[in-house]
């Protein structure tokens, strides 16, 4: 029985309306009127190179060119976590596609004209476009002054290397672990970079007024981390928060990709050089591609030690991160998952390197899954070899070694209450475990993949979410808040979460896009933290809010507080049957009393949350002391796959998820975040992958050679399945599910791949291509 | 610069416009019409996809100068005087997420089931295979195409 009128509910998005009907406003919707100039990006063609001159003659002579701007223009360093970045290229590229210049035009296409005549001499440099090569001695180095960049306290650069972050997790005696096992495999698994692709690219528009106010319309997940990155790297120019003003419109799509800052920064800054003026920039597909964050490539090198009885003693997770020329936020990922590199299980003897390294190919960063999905193909392989050499049942093997609530995580911390036996035990039995499935079609092969996996939000000990909440004159409310909807039901969750405190239905509850001048801080829409952290903040917003309303009626009615609550839109009393106060005949004009005076007025409330249990302070050379992770979300998945044994062309006939939501506040929205991330996880095995020439050139970036899955790439059938035990500090007990459903696509495909055809594919993507020529080398060696 | 004269939503706009300028940006910039939405820029992604006479056109692909005395017709026609049962259906199974991909799957939907008001799935994955969303797995979509045409047998 649901206790709850409107947590746990199928409601229906209360942004939906405004996106079908053509109503919702994108950054690149918003009109600037005449004073607009467009903003096109010089890019540099090398991966590495010192630039030499810079002639931008040609092109200021261009018609409706209004001026055109380079890196001495703007020598002011940024980043999220570590400053190794330049707003536009200074003495050196390193990256094809870096921003080296700017041409301000009044429309685009003089813009554009102007910047093909830009000429960029370059004294090209070594490049090294591989994490391996770059960690070799003799490498070129991409960042001699690695030593003196501003960094969190919790990145290990190592100067005079390429190595930008290192985190080192140790626990236990793995030495002792791997030599009481009885069984060790080793080997190693590759990842390449894949891109977000979400359908709206990047779009900012910058404008700095004459009274020195600098606002900027950006597509992103981040506004208040945004404006704090403008206000650090501008500070140069003597801009500072109260100046800085960031609008965030409607998002078509993040997946990380729109989180930080990336190519935002340039119409900031260019507006600062033109006052009065509105300056656009919206990248291309193209620009897309090459010039935003990555998801890093990995190579991983992995040892897990397993007694006869399936029992795991020790796991030594090596894991090399291409990290591209700029790693200011690619480095948490290394981070993140060097703390969580021994999966979803119980393992006494770890020792997780997990090494950022930079390398001559774009900036890597946030991608929903934030490396746990790179870590997991590799990790989930693995598994389910191990059980199988041990003639264990993989799904035994892992319900076994699965972790539990209150067993430590390989820092030490203890693990969260967590459904993850449930999850494996659902998947099992709704895919049918055990049981082998046949194709009527000799030419084809089917077989079964499963894998688990584990997500903890990355994020600074110390991020917090804050929310506002005001009655109208009607009794309904504005929900001020600062999160994303960037999809994933954002705004939809929060209003159940406020309307289930204060009993008034999400349909009368207004959550607008946020503005950092008027909406209270949030740090980031990423590490799938909203629900769980905004959720909170929500939640002591709507409390307060009551508290007040409460507060109201007692002081006037002369009720005592304990005896009211609120339903239906109205104040009610326990001991009072017919007292109904409707919340609109008060909430904003107040109570009037025998001799007509009003008591009350506006109800306005705030709530605010931070982790204060969250540290990232600990032993740098094991990471243990400290609580870096708030939680993790736990979940399982298993595939039926369906393979032509000549062209490898796979299909999956079903794909079942199950995922422990704490609680689920929405169970639709959960339902939808499961059928559109496994699709994004399928694709990402299946179909993409980001191919680079030897000059660090990338080969495919638009969407007729880099193939994001269309209507019919769908699988036949995919299963939902929602897990609820409870994230005690949770707003109801939820925490947060959206990136995890994507995590378990790439093994579950490996996995299963292997059980048709008895070929085990140690590298992503596994395309059609990549089954067929495998099979086929198989064939030819067991023939000769 | 020349004049064209076509048919935007049931109005009739006249406008000038350069040779080379694309319908989408005429669409956008100089009509105010922004449900259409750019993509990719090259027809790979259906976001910015129209009714041109009845029949979806991409209009990155399309010169503004070809729709003189044409009909147009956008997601902003189709949601007036109100908005269809499709896209009511849309709403209720909660379809979309970010929203960005709506308005040219709608174009495309809305073209399929004034052809054929009975889709099965094969047909439905078909009509929407030029339109790239990458939120949804695509199958609420679906479902809420298949609820129409259902209901639509009744």
């Amino acid at each position: 029985m649901n206790k709850y009128k409107f947590i746990g509910k199928d409601i229906v998005r209360i942004d939906g309306r405004e996106k079908v009907s053509g109503a919702a406003i994108y950054g690149d919707d918003i009109d600037f009127g005449p004073n607009l100039l467009y903003a096109e990006i010089v890019s540099s063609t090398q991966a590495h190179a010192i630039i030499k001159k810079i002639d931008t003659r040609a092109a200021e002579k261009v018609e409706g060119v209004y001026k055109v701007f380079t890196g001495k223009d703007f020598p002011y360093k940024f980043g999220l976590y570590m400053k190794d970045r330049y707003i536009f290229a200074q003495d050196k590229v390193r990256f094809v596609g870096e921003q080296v210049a700017a041409v301000i035009g009044r429309t685009p296409q003089a813009a554009k004209k102007g910047a093909q005549l830009v000429k960029v001499e370059y004294e090209p440099l070594p490049a090294v476009t591989n994490q391996m090569d770059a960690l070799k001695k003799d490498s070129v180095l991409l960042h001699p002054d690695l030593g003196e960049y501003p960094h969190v306290p919790w990145f290990f650069p190592k100067a005079k290397t390429n190595i930008a972050h290192w985190r080192k997790t140790r626990k236990g005696n793995p030495d002792q672990g791997f030599k009481e096992a009885d069984l060790t495999l080793e080997d190693e698994y590759f990842v390449p970079r894949y891109a977000h692709c979400a359908i709206e690219t990047h779009v900012a528009i910058g404008k700095y007024d004459l009274s020195g106010r600098l606002t900027v319309w950006s597509s992103s997940q981040s506004p208040h981390t945004q404006r704090h990155l403008f206000a650090e790297a501008l500070a140069p120019m003597g801009l500072t928060h109260k100046n800085i003003r960031v609008i965030a419109p409607h998002v078509g799509g993040g997946f990380g990709g729109k989180a930080g800052v990336t190519m935002e920064i340039l119409p900031a800054a260019l507006a600062t050089k033109l006052p009065g003026y509105a300056i656009k920039l919206r990248w291309t597909r193209e620009q897309e591609f090459v010039n935003t964050y990555q998801r890093l490539g990995v190579v991983a090198k992995l040892k897990v030690g397993v007694k006869k009885d399936g029992t795991i003693t020790a796991l030594d997770h090596k894991i090399y991160w291409d990290a591209g020329a700029y790693v200011e936020y690619g480095a948490n990922v290394v981070n993140a998952v060097g703390l969580s590199a021994i999966g979803p299980y119980r393992i006494p003897n770890v020792s997780i390197d997990s090494v950022c390294v930079y390398t001559n190919l774009p900036p890597g960063g946030a991608y929903r899954g934030f490396g746990y999905s790179e870590m997991l193909f590799g990790l989930e392989s693995h598994m389910t070899r191990i059980a199988k050499k041990l003639g264990m049942d993989e799904v035994k093997f892992r319900l076994k070694n699965a972790i539990k609530e209150s067993d430590t995580t390989a820092y030490g911390a203890e693990m969260n209450p967590n459904g993850l036996q449930q999850c494996i035990e659902k998947v099992a039995k709704e895919i049918e475990w055990g049981k082998p499935v046949k194709s009527k079609d000799p030419n084809k092969a089917i077989g079964k993949g499963f894998a688990i996996f584990w997500k903890a939000p990355a994020m600074p000990p110390n991020a917090s979410s804050s929310a506002f909440l005001k009655f109208n004159e009607d009794g309904s409310i504005n929900l001020i808040i600062s999160g994303m909807d960037i999809g994933q039901g954002y705004q939809t969750v929060m209003a159940q979460i406020a309307a289930e405190i204060l009993s008034v239905p999400p349909s009368k509850i207004r959550v607008e896009t946020p503005d950092t001048d008027r909406n209270p801080y949030e740090w980031q829409t990423v590490a799938s933290h909203i629900t769980w952290s905004s959720g909170n903040a929500v939640k002591r917003a709507a409390i307060d809010a009551r508290e007040q309303i409460l507060s109201l009626v007692e002081r006037v009615y002369c009720i005592s507080k304990d005896q009211l609550y609120l339903e239906d839109e109205a104040v009610k009393c326990t001991t009072r049957k017919n007292f109904c106060l409707p919340l609109k005949d008060f909430v904003v004009n107040g109570i009037m009393t025998e001799d007509g005076t009003f008591k009350g007025g506006p109800i306005n409330a705030r709530g605010m949350f931070l982790p204060e249990f969250s540290s990232a302070n600990s032993d740098p050379e094991t990471s243990q002391g400290g609580h870096p992770n708030v939680h993790y979300t736990v979940g399982a998945g298993a595939l039926t796959l369906e393979i032509d044994k000549e062209t490898g062309k796979m299909h999956v006939l079903k794909a079942v998820e199950a995922i422990d939501a704490g609680q689920a506040i929405n169970p639709d929205l959960i339902r939808g975040q499961i059928t559109g991330g496994l699709l994004q996880g399928l694709a990402t095995v299946l179909y993409e992958d980001m191919r680079y020439d030897e000059k660090g050139r990338l080969l495919n970036p638009n969407f007729t050679d880099y193939k994001i899955p269309t209507a019919m790439d769908v699988p036949d059938e995919i299963v939902p399945i929602i897990v609820e035990v409870p994230q005690p500090d949770g707003p109801f007990g939820a925490r947060g599910i959206g990136e995890h459903t994507m995590l378990p696509a790439a093994p579950m495909i490996a996995n299963a791949v292997e059980d048709a055809l008895g070929i085990r594919i140690k590298s992503m993507p596994i395309t059609a291509e990549k089954v067929a020529m495998t099979l086929l080398l198989k064939h030819k060696k067991s023939k000769s | 610069m020349a004049k064209i004269k076509f048919t935007l939503n049931d109005e009739i706009r006249t406008i000038d416009v350069q040779p080379n300028e694309i319908l989408l940006d005429v669409l956008r910039d100089k009509l105010g019409t922004k449900s259409p939405k750019c993509g990719c820029d090259r027809g790979d992604c259906g976001a910015c996809a129209v009714l041109l006479n009845g029949k979806s056109v991409r209009s990155c692909l399309v010169f503004a100068i070809e729709v003189d005395g044409q009909e147009i017709r956008t997601l902003e026609g189709i949601s007036q005087p109100k908005l269809t049962k499709l896209q009511e259906t849309f709403i209720e199974l909660n379809s979309f997420q970010c929203g960005y991909c709506a308005p040219g799957v709608i174009i495309s939907a809305t073209e399929l089931l004034e052809h054929n008001p009975h889709p099965d799935l094969e047909e439905i994955k078909e009509a929407l295979s030029g339109n790239l969303c990458r939120c949804t797995g695509y199958t609420p979509i679906f479902d809420a195409i298949m609820k129409v045409s259902r209901k639509e047998k009744k």
